[in-house]
């Protein structure tokens, strides 16, 4: 392989690996503070495609507005799931509101058939963002650099704002004592809504720059991607939003790099994903740069 | 699970077993000859819909082991089962896409040593898996087994001389009859509750409620896990093998995560830990699976056509589900056990463990 | 609980007292109308409700078409089947796009003795064997040769690369039979690149491709997917060609593909709203269609939903009665019988000889090349 190819793997995967990061965000933020894996996650970032779809290509809005109406509307979607269906089942056991999970990501899915129909629809690609130029030997258009750009922007601003906030700190000590933390006064629903909130902006984020670069919506689109991105989440250590951002790229380099070193084994390429799960698991079940989680019983 | 009132209750319990078993036996029995194919069908998927259930309570409900990966251990044994009893010349012409292994176009066996090899082969399988990942506690044991069975699948997909690939296998004999789900259903239902009475299944309990308590009392719990995790494998493999049985065509996307997922909601809707719970739970998950398709048909009342919706069947079933764990979250058994006691009303309702 | 079980037992006890009227002939139709085959199921769908609006009556009786979805599932398949022939007592059966959904309703209909007509399930397995399952489409051995044959001989290309979804039945096996006519006429595969179903991502196997330099990329893939592939491509500074099979043909696939769609090559079934030399049928079917579904493209799978109704209200007429048996006999005795698609003749594995249409993708508009002879 020459050094041209290899870097142009190396795009591919930085862009595929950034996009499952930010998808893996709001797996982790939401484990982090309810120890609940949201199966659901992958099914809002569905319909944050969906919304920039319908903004953008069926109604013309400019993609700025779009973008924006696309990331308030998921958030109200993520807000509701968590109000409706994982709400009432706190304090359950953990079973419950996994279960719940799953169906409401059934629900979403399947809402999504009878809503939107379950024909995939092209998302049309600003051209702009589409030029190609070369760059050392290698092509390039500029969503392929934009794409990782803004998640690494993302993230630094969601680090700063749990780091350096009074409900970053809450947030913190939720998913540190539940129970203490509301002893000393804090509003933990509202933090809570505030995790989920920010997961499923985060998640209509990567939707629209997946339907941007993957142009292309349907109902299962978030099957996969949340898949990998759970993946992702697990993989940098769950309830680290830095180890999301890490676990995704990871995932990217292996599924991308994977097919670049054994062409023949292109068949395998999820294989290695979830062995690359699998053997973390086995060697530090808390991941890249996750801490000790107790249960909580 | 129920502590019998007194030898009196116990005998008349066994009694009224007994009685109740050769009633359903025999009603299994002539059923073929009033009811359609389509009820039987249905009927036949509830008892299997059952055993896997069962099999994944045993895992998680009693041995308290959050498995996601009952879909890859049910792959291995409707492939191996299905591989057992199709003719090799049936075999030979099936595998389009790479010349058949000969080993594996040479295999043969008879219907019920297939069903046992599938649950061998399984047990082997979840086994080896087992005792690296049951280190593991909680969320990451299902993540981890969730992992392994995806790995399964894509090399069931992708190892075409062996398994035909993507293609699948077609035409394989449907020796699930009625009688031979519900057959292997009883004998499962028999020693899960023999099983969990016996001494080990307090062990399997005491493990699940306090691995540590357990340790110092002296049980091997890394031991008694794998067992318990080994054991659900073989009733998820030979459950695996009569669906192909049943369905009589296999292929490595019907044993996708979905696949799991149904089978931990029938547990759970049925009563994590509760074995009465699970059959209760295929019951009722399978039958409102199938009754819910009248919602996408098209209706006709009178001159008014309402065309159906597709997709509205499973929006309805996940409100339903939701609304189940948000309202009943033990699900309909909780940790009970249907018990002849509680039916007629002596003694105390139900009892626990 | 105890009357809740008691009322369940009521419930399957009444609900099981459904029969059929007398002066109807039931056709039964189980396709794809959700899940991820829907848009070729609906389509099929449409195309039958388009015959039935021609032909709502044989020997004297209406025709009841009775639709029941797969959910692109195989349980499901199996299932619809088995609903179709017991509760609704259909006559004959038309189903479905997608050949393992086939395999699994083909396998009940089988034991039931019903006959069904597949609309575009196009692998050999599907009525290999069958006595009871007959179809209206060439089968893949046929495609693939016929992609490979005008790839190598019509266009000249003698260096081609695969790019195939390994999860998928259709695409693994159209990949292998279009390898094998290939490489036998004397072409070269440089690259055999393999992908799961669900990914969206084909940049690594994409890259790996261009790097071989191939001539053309063959593409079995579904046209949601292949449309996102050709898009990736182009991005990726890719020039050679791309060709796919049927399941490329639906009228979506350009809207999809935009500007990267361009030159694309496809086999598919004879038919396109747009072909030349069209027969009479075709004719017919294209204003009918028109005015039912203004706006809307037929394709493919739209003439062969219509085809199989054709096929089915030909048999029940030679067979003079709606036994299912009958109607099987006759079926197997489908002899030149216009179709959409070409004159309909069924050989002793109920395969007819279709044409394989070539199709490209021109100006955003799918033109009819012409058709190929497969060596």
């Amino acid at each position: 392989m020459d050094a041209n190819m290899f870097m142009q793997h190396f795009i591919n995967a930085l862009g595929l690996g950034s996009l499952y990061g930010l998808i893996a965000i709001g797996y982790t933020m939401v484990y982090g503070i309810l120890r609940l894996i949201n199966f659901a996650h992958g099914d809002i970032f569905m319909l944050g495609a969906y919304f920039v779809f319908f903004a953008t290509v069926q109604y013309k809005l400019p993609w700025a507005l779009g973008a924006f109406i696309a990331v308030s509307g998921t958030i109200v979607c993520g807000l509701l799931v968590d109000r409706v269906a994982y709400r009432p089942l706190r304090g359950a056991p953990r079973i419950s509101a996994l279960i719940s999970a799953i169906g409401v990501s059934f629900f979403i899915e399947n809402l999504a058939v009878v809503v939107f129909s379950g024909m995939p629809r092209p998302v049309v690609q600003p051209p702009l963002l589409m030029e190609a130029f070369s760059l050392g030997g290698i092509r390039l258009v500029p969503l392929a650099i934009m794409v990782p750009a803004i998640s690494f922007i993302i993230v630094a601003a969601l680090l700063w704002m749990i780091y350096r906030t009074k409900s970053g700190l809450a947030m913190r000590s939720i998913s540190f004592d539940i129970e203490t933390t509301r002893l000393m006064g804090v509003s933990v629903d509202r933090i809570i809504a505030m995790a989920f909130a920010i997961g499923s902006g985060l998640a209509a984020i990567a939707g629209i720059m997946w339907a941007l670069r993957y142009p292309r919506v349907e109902p299962f689109m978030g099957i996969m991607p949340g898949f990998k991105a759970f993946i992702a989440a697990v993989f940098g250590g769950i309830g680290s939003v830095p180890g999301a951002m890490l676990g995704g790229l990871s995932l990217g380099f292996v599924e991308i790099m994977s097919v670049a070193f054994f062409p023949r084994l292109s068949g395998y390429r999820d294989a290695f994903a979830f062995l690359l799960l699998v053997v973390i698991l086995l060697v530090k079940p808390t991941g890249l740069m996750g801490e000790k989680l107790e249960d909580k019983i | 699970m129920i502590a019998p009132v007194n030898a009196g209750h116990a005998r008349r319990n066994n009694i009224l077993t007994l009685c109740a078993g050769a009633a359903i036996a025999l009603l299994l029995w002539q059923a073929p000859g009033y009811i359609d194919a389509y009820k039987i069908r249905i009927i036949n998927l509830i008892a299997i819909n059952a055993i896997l259930g069962l099999s994944l309570n045993l895992i998680y409900g009693m041995g308290g082991m959050f498995s996601l990966g009952h879909a890859g251990f049910m792959a291995i044994g409707a492939y191996v089962s299905a591989i057992l009893i199709i003719t090799p010349d049936q075999k030979q012409i099936m595998w389009i896409l790479d010349p058949i292994a000969p080993w594996v176009r040479d295999m043969r066996a008879p219907f019920l040593a297939s069903l046992l090899a599938a649950g061998i082969v399984s047990a082997i399988f979840g086994c080896l898996v087992s005792i690296p990942v049951l280190r593991l506690g909680g969320d990451y044991l299902g993540i981890a087994t969730l992992g392994f069975s995806e790995i399964i699948r894509i090399l069931i997909t992708n190892l075409t001389p062996i398994t035909n690939g993507p293609l699948g296998l077609k035409g394989i004999p449907p020796h699930a009859s009625l009688l031979m789900s519900y057959g292997c259903l009883a004998v499962m239902l028999l020693c899960m509750t023999r099983l969990m009475r016996s001494n080990f299944g307090n062990v399997i309990r005491a493990v699940r409620d306090d691995e540590v308590a357990a340790k110092t009392m002296g049980i091997d719990t890394l031991k008694t896990r794998v067992l318990v995790f080994t054991l659900g494998c073989f009733g998820g493999g030979v459950g695996g093998a009569l669906m192909g049985n049943l369905i009589t065509t296999i292929d490595p996307k019907m044993f996708m995560i979905t696949q799991t997922y149904s089978l931990l909601m029938i547990v759970v809707v049925g009563g994590l830990g509760s074995i009465t719970g699970s059959v209760v739970g295929a019951v009722l998950v399978t039958t409102m699976l199938e009754w819910l398709r009248f919602v996408e048909n098209p209706i006709t009342i009178g001159s008014l056509n309402i065309p159906g919706i597709p997709g509205m069947r499973m929006v309805i079933f996940s409100v339903l589900l939701i609304a189940v764990i948000i309202f009943r979250r033990e699900g309909i058994m909780g940790m009970r056990e249907f018990s002849w006691g509680w039916l007629l009303r002596d003694g105390k309702r139900g009892g626990t463990q | 609980m105890r009357k809740f079980l008691l009322s369940l037992l009521i419930c399957i006890v009444v609900s099981s007292s459904a029969f059929a009227a007398d002066d109807v002939i039931k056709v039964g139709f189980f396709n794809c109308l959700t899940g991820q085959n829907a848009f070729g199921g609906q389509l099929e769908l449409e195309g039958v409700q388009l015959a039935l609006k021609e032909f709502p009556e044989v020997l004297g009786k209406k025709i009841e078409l009775v639709v029941v979805d797969n959910k692109s599932d195989k349980v499901e398949a199996a299932n619809a089947v088995t609903r179709l022939i017991n509760r609704d007592k259909v006559s004959v059966i038309i189903g479905t796009y997608g050949s393992s959904l086939a395999i699994a309703g083909g396998e009940v209909a089988e034991v039931a003795k019903v006959p069904v007509i597949g609309t575009s399930c196009t692998n050999p397995l599907v009525t290999q064997g069958k006595r009871y399952y007959f179809r209206v489409c060439f089968i893949d051995p046929l495609q693939g040769a016929g992609a490979a044959t005008y790839a190598y001989k019509n266009l000249g290309l003698k260096k081609a690369a695969l790019l195939v979804d390994v999860a998928n039945d259709y695409a693994v096996g159209l990949a292998n039979f279009f390898k094998q006519s290939y490489t036998k006429q004397g072409g070269e595969i440089v690259s055999d690149m393999r992908y799961q179903s669900g990914d969206q991502d084909f940049t690594a196997q994409l890259t790996e491709i261009i790097s071989k330099k191939p001539d053309i990329v063959f593409l079995p893939a579904y046209f949601a997917e292949g449309a996102i592939v050709l898009k990736q491509a182009r991005e990726l500074g890719a020039t050679f060609r791309f060709m796919g099979g049927d399941a490329m043909d639906n009228p979506e696939m350009v809207t999809l593909g935009g500007d990267a769609i361009e030159g694309f090559l496809y086999t598919g079934f004879a038919y396109a709203p747009d072909m030349k030399d069209m027969n009479p049928v075709a004719k017919k079917f294209t204003e009918n269609w028109n005015k039912a579904f203004p706006g809307k493209a037929p394709n493919g799978n739209a003439a062969l939903g219509y085809d199989a109704f054709l096929l089915a209200v030909d048999a029940i007429n030679r067979a003079g009665s709606a036994d299912p048996e009958k109607i099987r006999d006759a079926l197997e005795k489908t002899k030149d019988l216009p179709t959409v698609t070409g004159v309909t003749t069924l050989d002793s594995d109920h395969n007819p000889q279709k044409d394989i249409g070539v199709l490209e993708i021109r100006n955003a508009k799918k033109e009819f090349v012409g058709t190929v002879i497969p060596e």
